[in-house]
């Protein structure tokens, strides 16, 4: 494995909502609410306790507790195992909230990596990196 | 599936039909006769390439009157794009359902 293959990258998303800390912690962490905008699952705010994420393509994410600091931080690993390495996915995600004068700020960061597809085409497709670097801008862009 | 970044590749090693499809990415919704006025090749070959990169699902179609329409589908180079940008869609389209949730709760 090489540098590249192995490189962490994140994702983050940060929203504020007019609600307090509470109410966001509640849809966080209780597993009927976790369904309604997440997916199903059997989580347990508990570090160590392992849970499924179950989404309705089909597939099942593995997941452990890491961290509960109830109202401000929720830790959990993300996994997702496939039989085409390019879908390999071993993930952290960190939900951290912050109140605000009117409400919560909430950050979502996954950190993670997987065997990066593009490195697979490397030398063969050298000519292909930066078009798809392209590709990922105007694809950031259009959301 | 172990062929998508296959079909995707092939699809846009022309670069006409590169060119096209990149097109429809930076500017949006075309006709045909839009495409054609700037592509240097004559209509029925640039409807045949569109054909190709609708087939690879890269482009969908739109009838309005005696047009055609074409646009970009995004969606179909997720083969090909890093999962943090694939990720960041999802979380953008959860955010979403978490602040629909949310206004549910109150009520």
């Amino acid at each position: 494995m090489n540098e590249a293959a192995t490189e962490t990258r994140t994702v983050t998303m940060e929203r504020e909502f007019p609600y307090p800390p509470e109410k966001l912690w509640r849809a966080l962490t209780q597993p009927h609410l976790i369904e309604e905008w997440l997916m199903k699952n059997d989580f347990q705010p508990v570090v160590g306790h392992n849970f499924n994420l179950r989404g309705d393509w089909g597939g099942v994410l593995d997941c452990e507790v890491l961290a509960v600091e109830p109202n401000k931080t929720l830790s959990y690993t993300w996994n997702f195992k496939h039989d085409d390495a390019a879908y390999n996915l071993a993930s952290v995600v960190t939900f951290t909230l912050t109140p605000t004068r009117s409400g919560t700020h909430l950050r979502m960061e996954q950190s993670g990596f997987r065997p990066d597809q593009k490195q697979a085409y490397g030398g063969a497709h050298a000519g292909w990196q930066k078009f798809l670097a392209n590709l990922e801008q105007v694809v950031a862009r259009a959301d | 599936m172990p062929n998508a970044q296959d079909v995707l590749f092939k699809t846009l090693a022309d670069p006409t039909r590169r060119a096209l499809f990149e097109r429809l990415c930076r500017e949006g919704e075309k006709t045909v006769g839009d495409l054609t006025a700037r592509a240097g090749i004559s209509q029925p070959a640039v409807s045949k390439h569109l054909g190709v990169l609708k087939q690879a699902g890269l482009v969908r179609d739109r009838h309005e009157g005696r047009q055609t329409h074409y646009s970009a589908q995004l969606g179909a180079l997720a083969p090909l794009i890093d999962w943090t940008s694939q990720m960041a869609g999802f979380w953008q389209t959860r955010f979403d359902h978490l602040e629909d949730l949310l206004k549910r709760m109150d009520q």
